[in-house]
C-alpha cells in the first residue's frame, strides 16, 4: 500500500518528447486511470512508474520515497501487460508463483498466497493448466493474479483489456474494479478507451500530446471538461462542436450557430459568458443533450427544425445526423420520435449543458 | 412442376462440372503420386543398396552374374561382426562421439549466450556483429583448412581429435547462434519485462524464461550441431591420420579401404552404421531437424 | 487526491540533467554483461575464422618452404598452369550444373508434395529428405560402389536391357557426369525442404483471389507463387552455389580430381597441393580463388535474408 507521485516528469527518446514534465498525486488505494490517444505518453508514463524506461528528468516517488535509481524489481510493483505476457511454458500456478520463488519464499507461504489470489479470481481450477489451454479472459485473469500474490505496493496496467472482445470486456472491467474493491491496491491503468477510464476509475487522468489535459473524476470530466480535446475525447458518441457568436439579446444572451439558428444562453451563464460577445467562439454539446422536444420548463426558443441526413437505429435510442452549417451534428432520440433520412424533424438543444470553447487557446470557458 | 425442372436442370449441370473438377483433381494426385515414387527411388537408392551390399555375403558380392539389387543367396551380419571385431570401427566411432558431444556442448553454450545478448539486450556494435555471424555462417570450411592446418600443428593438436573440438564450432557456432537470435527475438518483449518486474535477473532470464520458451529452437539448433559434428570430413581429413585418432566418416572412407580388395559389403556395413545416429534422430525429430534448416533463411 | 502541480511552477523548475542514475548505470552494466556474454563467440570467430582467414592471405605470398615473401608470384604461378584453369573451369560446371538441378528438382518435388492430401505429405517429406541426413561422405561412398568399375549395379541394369556398360569413373565426361549426380541427389532435397516452407507461407487467400479473378494454375504459378517465393529461392540458390562451389566430399572420395585431373574442384586441389604434395602457400592460394564468387553470394544473400526477414515482419 503506497502513493505514487510523479514530480516534473520527462521522457526524451532520441530527442523527441514522449512525456513533457508531468507532475501527478496518487493517494493511497486510489484507482487512477491514464486515458488518451495513441502516442499520448501515457504507457511511457506507466513504464517509467515500473522501471522499464527511465525518466528523462524529473522524479518518480513511490510511498514518498525515490525510486528513479531503482531497477523495477526492487520497486514492489506488478504489472499486467496487454498481451498477458504470462510464462507458455509454465503452469498458472508456476506463473503465478514465479516472483515468489525467484525472492525466496517458503513454499508454504507460496501455496497459501496463490490460492488466495486464485480465489479471489475464481481460477482455482485452472491452477495446473499452462496458459495455451486457457480463453482470452482467464489468461487475463492470470495475469492479474501474478500481480496480486506479489501483494505489491502498485498495480500498473497497460491496456489491459484491449484483447478481449467486447463482450468479455465489460465482463473483465467489472471484475479489475471488484479485486480492487477487494485488495484496495494503488492501481495505474493506462487504457484508451474513454469508457473503461469511465467506469474503472476513482480519478481520471487525461493525457495528449504528452501532456496532462485535465484530472478529476469520471463526472467532473464528463460536465466540466477544461479543455476542447478532454470535452471531444470523454463520452461516446463525442461532443458536436460547431462555430458560433455570441451576440447580446436584450438582457441576456444568444447564440448564433447559422444564419438560420440562434439559440438563447441560460440565464446562469450570461454573466460568464458576457466577456466574449461578438468573439469566434466553438460551441460543444453532447448528443444527448439534443433531443426530441421534451421534459418539462424547457425553452421553446431552443427547438428547431432540421432534415435528417442519416439515421442509426440503436434498439434503445436512435442517433440522428444533420448538417448545421459544414458542420455535421448528431443527436440522440427516442426511437419513436425519429423521422427517416431525408425528412424533417424537429429536435430540442438543451443549452444548460452547453460548453464554449475558446479557438485561440482551445480552453472551455 | 415447372418449378421443379427448373431447380433440377442448375442442379444436374453443377454437379457434372463438380464431377470433371473432381476428376481433373484425381489425375493430378494420380500424377502426382507417380513422380514422387520417381523421385523417391532416385532419393532412396544408395541407403537402399548400403543395406543390401551390407546383407550380402562376400561371395554373392563379388558374383558378378547375380542381381546386386537383391539379397538371392539369404543374408548375413558376418559384415557387422568382422567390422565390430576385427577393424578399429569402434575406435572411430567412440572418437567421433566424443567430439560430437563436446562440439554441442560448446556450441550451444556460446551460441545460446551469444544469442540472447544479441537478441535482447543489444550494445554498442551488436548489430554488426549479428550481420557478422551471418556472413561467417557463410565462409565454408574448404576456405579454411590451409590456414587451420598450420594453426592446429602449431599448436601440436595435428593428428589429435581434440584438434577436431577445436575447429568444428566455427561451422556449427555461427549457424546456431543466427538461429537462436531468430527463435529469441520472436520472444514478445513483454515477457522478459514481466520476468524483470518479477525479479529475475539476466541469467534468470535466461535459464528459466528464454531457454524453456525457445526450447524447440535450441532442439533444432542442437540437432543441426550434432549432424554437422558427425558428418564433418574436411576437417579430419586434412588434420588426422592415424587409426587411433580418425572419426567415422575419414576412418570408413580411407582407412577401412585398405585392402586389395575392397570388402564392400563391409564397408557398406560401417557407413550404414556410421550413418546411424543422424538418421535415427532426424527419424524421431523431424520436425525439429527440418525447423532447424529452414530457420536460417526465414529468422533474423 | 489527485493533483495537477501549478504549470506554472512547474515550468519554473530547472528540469534536472539527465543524471547519471542508478538506471543509468544498470544500463551500462546491462551493456557490458550483454558484451560479456557475446565474447566467447568472438574469440572463436576472431581465432579461428577471422584469423585464419587473414593468415591464409599472408601464407599465399610465401613459397613452398615458407621462408621467402614471393609476393603474388603464387597466383601467377597457378593461372599459368593449365590443370588449375581447368579446375576453374570444371568448378565452374559443378557448381552451376548441380545448383541448376537442385533447384528444378527441388521446385518440382515440392510443388508435387504439396500437391498431395495433408496427412500424407510428412510422410513424402520425411522420406525424400534422407539424402540430406546421411552425412555425405558415407552416402558418397555408398555411390562409388554403385559406380563400381565392375560392379555397377547401374551397370546391371544396363546390360539387362541390352545397353553398353559405362565406366562412370573411369572415363572424365562419365566421372564429372557422376559427381554432378551426387551433388544433385545430396543437394536437391534440401531445396525441397525450403521451398515447401516457402510454399507453405504464401496465404491461401492469394490463391483464391487468384481462382476468382480467373487464373487457371499455371498462372497461378507465375503470378502468386514464383512472385511470393522469389526471395527464398534467391536465398537458397545462393546459399548452395557457395556450398557447392566449396564442395569437398563428393570430389574427393570418388575419384579424387581424376582422370586426368578432369573432375577438380577448387578444395580437393587445393587439398592435394596443400596437404598431400605439402605446398600450404600454393594450396592457399588455391582455395582463396574461391574467395570473390563466395563474397558476391554472401552479400545478395544477406540482402535477400533481411527483406524476407521483413516481409513476415
Amino acid at each position: 500500500m503506497a502513493d505514487v507521485a510523479l514530480r516534473d516528469v520527462v521522457k526524451r527518446f532520441d530527442n523527441v518528447e514522449a512525456v513533457r514534465q508531468i507532475s501527478l498525486d496518487i493517494p493511497d488505494k486510489e484507482f487512477v486511470v491514464l486515458v488518451g490517444p495513441s502516442g499520448c505518453g501515457k504507457s511511457t508514463t506507466l513504464r517509467m512508474i515500473a522501471g522499464l524506461e527511465e525518466a528523462s528528468a524529473g522524479d518518480i516517488l513511490i510511498d514518498g520515497e525515490k525510486v528513479n535509481d531503482v531497477p523495477p524489481k526492487d520497486r514492489d510493483i506488478a504489472m499486467v501487460f496487454q498481451n498477458y505476457a504470462l510464462y507458455p511454458h509454465m503452469t498458472v500456478f508456476e506463473n503465478m508463483s514465479f516472483g515468489l520463488r525467484l525472492r525466496r519464499f517458503p513454499k508454504a507461504q507460496i501455496r497459501e498466497r496463490v490460492e488466495h489470489a486464485a480465489k479471489i479470481l475464481d481460477i482455482t481450477d485452472l491452477l495446473d493448466r499452462r496458459p495455451k489451454q486457457l480463453s482470452g479472459g482467464q489468461r487475463q485473469r492470470v495475469a492479474m493474479g501474478r500481480a496480486i500474490v506479489r501483494n505489491p505496493k502498485v498495480f500498473l496496467f497497460d491496456e489491459p483489456l484491449s484483447n478481449l472482445d467486447a463482450k468479455l470486456r465489460v465482463q473483465m472491467r467489472t471484475e479489475i474494479k471488484r479485486v480492487h474493491q477487494k485488495v484496495k491496491t494503488t492501481t495505474v491503468y493506462v487504457t484508451h478507451d474513454q469508457v473503461e477510464a469511465m467506469t474503472l476509475a476513482d480519478r481520471v487522468v487525461v493525457m495528449n500530446g504528452g501532456r496532462i489535459e485535465q484530472i478529476g473524476t469520471p463526472q467532473e470530466l464528463y460536465h466540466h471538461p477544461k479543455t476542447r480535446f478532454v470535452a471531444g475525447f470523454i463520452g461516446s458518441p463525442a461532443m458536436n462542436f460547431v462555430p458560433a457568436r455570441l451576440e447580446t439579446n436584450g438582457s441576456g444572451l444568444s447564440l448564433r450557430v447559422s444564419d438560420k439558428y440562434a439559440f438563447p444562453v441560460p440565464a446562469t451563464r450570461t454573466e460568464r459568458y458576457r466577456p466574449h460577445v461578438g468573439k469566434d467562439l466553438t460551441f460543444g454539446l453532447r448528443p444527448e443533450h439534443i433531443t426530441e422536444p421534451r421534459g418539462e420548463g424547457r425553452d421553446p426558443r431552443s427547438e428547431f427544425t432540421v432534415n435528417l441526413d442519416v439515421v442509426e437505429p440503436m434498439g434503445m435510442e436512435t442517433m440522428v445526423f444533420f448538417t448545421v452549417g459544414n458542420t455535421e451534428v448528431c443527436s440522440r432520440v427516442e426511437p419513436s420520435a425519429a423521422s427517416g433520412p431525408g425528412e424533417p424533424m424537429r429536435l430540442y438543444a438543451n443549452l444548460n449543458h452547453m460548453h464554449l470553447i475558446d479557438p485561440a487557446n482551445d480552453q472551455v470557458l | 412442376m415447372t418449378a421443379v425442372t427448373a431447380t433440377s436442370v442448375p442442379r444436374v449441370r453443377a454437379s457434372r462440372v463438380q464431377g470433371s473438377l473432381q476428376r481433373g483433381r484425381r489425375w493430378a494426385l494420380v500424377l502426382s503420386y507417380v513422380f514422387l515414387v520417381i523421385f523417391a527411388v532416385f532419393f532412396l537408392i544408395p541407403p537402399y543398396y548400403m543395406i543390401v551390399t551390407s546383407l550380402k555375403s562376400n561371395a554373392e558380392v563379388a558374383h558378378l552374374s547375380s542381381n546386386p539389387w537383391l539379397l538371392s543367396q539369404g543374408f548375413t551380419f558376418e559384415h557387422f561382426r568382422t567390422l565390430l571385431k576385427e577393424t578399429d570401427f569402434l575406435i572411430y566411432f567412440k572418437n567421433t562421439a566424443i567430439v560430437t558431444v563436446c562440439v554441442v556442448v560448446i556450441t550451444m553454450v556460446v551460441s545460446v549466450l551469444a544469442a540472447f545478448s544479441l537478441g535482447r539486450m543489444k550494445f554498442w556494435g551488436s548489430g554488426i556483429l549479428a550481420t557478422g555471424i551471418f556472413l561467417t555462417y557463410l565462409v565454408p570450411d574448404t576456405l579454411l583448412f590451409i590456414p587451420l592446418f598450420q594453426i592446429v600443428r602449431g599448436l601440436g593438436l595435428l593428428n589429435s581429435y581434440w584438434a577436431m573440438v577445436l575447429v568444428y564450432p566455427t561451422l556449427t557456432v555461427p549457424f546456431c547462434t543466427w538461429i537462436m537470435i531468430g527463435y529469441f527475438s520472436s520472444i514478445p518483449k513483454e515477457l522478459d519485462e514481466a520476468a524483470m518486474i518479477d525479479g529475475a535477473n539476466h541469467m534468470q532470464m535466461l535459464t528459466r524464461i528464454f531457454i524453456p520458451v525457445a526450447l524447440p529452437g535450441i532442439i533444432a539448433a542442437t540437432i543441426f550441431c550434432f549432424t554437422v559434428s558427425w558428418a564433418a570430413f574436411v576437417y579430419p581429413m586434412a588434420f588426422l591420420y592415424s587409426s587411433d585418432q580418425l572419426v567415422l566418416t575419414v576412418g570408413t572412407v580411407t582407412s577401412l579401404i585398405r585392402a586389395d580388395v575392397y570388402q564392400w559389403g563391409m564397408l557398406m556395413a560401417g557407413a550404414l552404421l556410421a550413418a546411424a545416429p543422424p538418421l535415427i534422430i532426424y527419424a524421431f525429430l523431424m520436425d525439429y531437424y527440418i525447423a532447424g534448416l529452414t530457420a536460417g533463411a526465414t529468422k533474423g | 487526491m489527485v493533483d495537477v502541480t501549478h504549470p506554472l511552477r512547474s515550468a519554473a523548475a530547472p528540469a534536472a540533467p539527465a543524471a547519471k542514475t542508478g538506471l543509468n548505470r544498470l544500463m551500462r552494466r546491462r551493456s557490458s554483461v550483454a558484451f560479456l556474454m557475446c565474447l566467447p563467440l568472438i574469440v572463436i570467430i576472431t581465432s579461428l575464422v577471422i584469423y585464419p582467414a587473414g593468415y591464409s592471405m599472408f601464407l599465399s605470398t610465401l613459397n613452398k618452404a615458407q621462408t621467402k615473401f614471393v609476393g603474388l608470384d603464387n597466383f601467377r604461378f597457378l593461372l599459368k598452369r593449365d590443370v588449375f584453369l581447368m579446375v576453374v573451369w570444371q568448378s565452374a560446371i559443378f557448381a552451376i550444373t548441380a545448383v541448376l538441378f537442385k533447384a528444378l528438382i527441388g521446385l518440382v518435388t515440392a510443388h508435387l508434395v504439396n500437391n498431395l492430401p495433408a496427412k500424407g505429405q510428412r510422410k513424402w517429406r520425411g522420406m525424400l529428405l534422407v539424402p540430406w541426413v546421411i552425412p555425405l561422405a558415407l552416402s558418397t561412398l555408398s555411390w562409388w560402389w554403385l559406380f563400381d568399375p565392375t560392379h555397377s549395379a547401374f551397370n546391371y541394369v544396363i546390360e539387362a536391357f541390352g545397353g553398353e556398360p559405362i565406366a562412370w569413373l573411369g572415363n572424365p565426361y562419365w566421372a564429372r557426369f557422376s559427381v554432378i549426380l551426387v551433388n544433385v541427389w545430396y543437394g536437391a532435397p534440401f531445396f525441397l525442404i525450403m521451398y515447401l516452407a516457402a510454399l507453405k507461407s504464401v496465404p491461401e487467400q492469394l490463391y483464391e483471389a487468384a481462382k476468382i479473378d480467373g487464373a487457371n494454375a499455371w498462372q497461378q504459378f507465375i503470378h502468386v507463387t514464383l512472385p511470393m517465393m522469389r526471395n527464398i529461392i534467391a536465398i537458397t540458390v545462393l546459399f548452395s552455389l557457395i556450398v557447392t562451389f566449396a564442395n569437398f566430399d563428393i570430389v574427393q572420395i570418388m575419384t579424387a580430381g581424376g582422370p586426368r585431373n578432369m573432375t577438380h574442384v577448387f578444395a580437393t586441389y587445393a587439398f592435394l597441393l596443400g596437404i598431400r604434395s605439402g605446398d600450404i602457400p600454393l594450396g592457399a592460394s588455391v582455395s582463396l580463388f574461391m574467395f570473390p564468387i563466395l563474397a558476391i553470394s554472401a552479400v545478395f544473400i544477406l540482402r535477400g535474408v533481411r527483406k524476407r526477414g521483413r516481409e513476415i515482419g
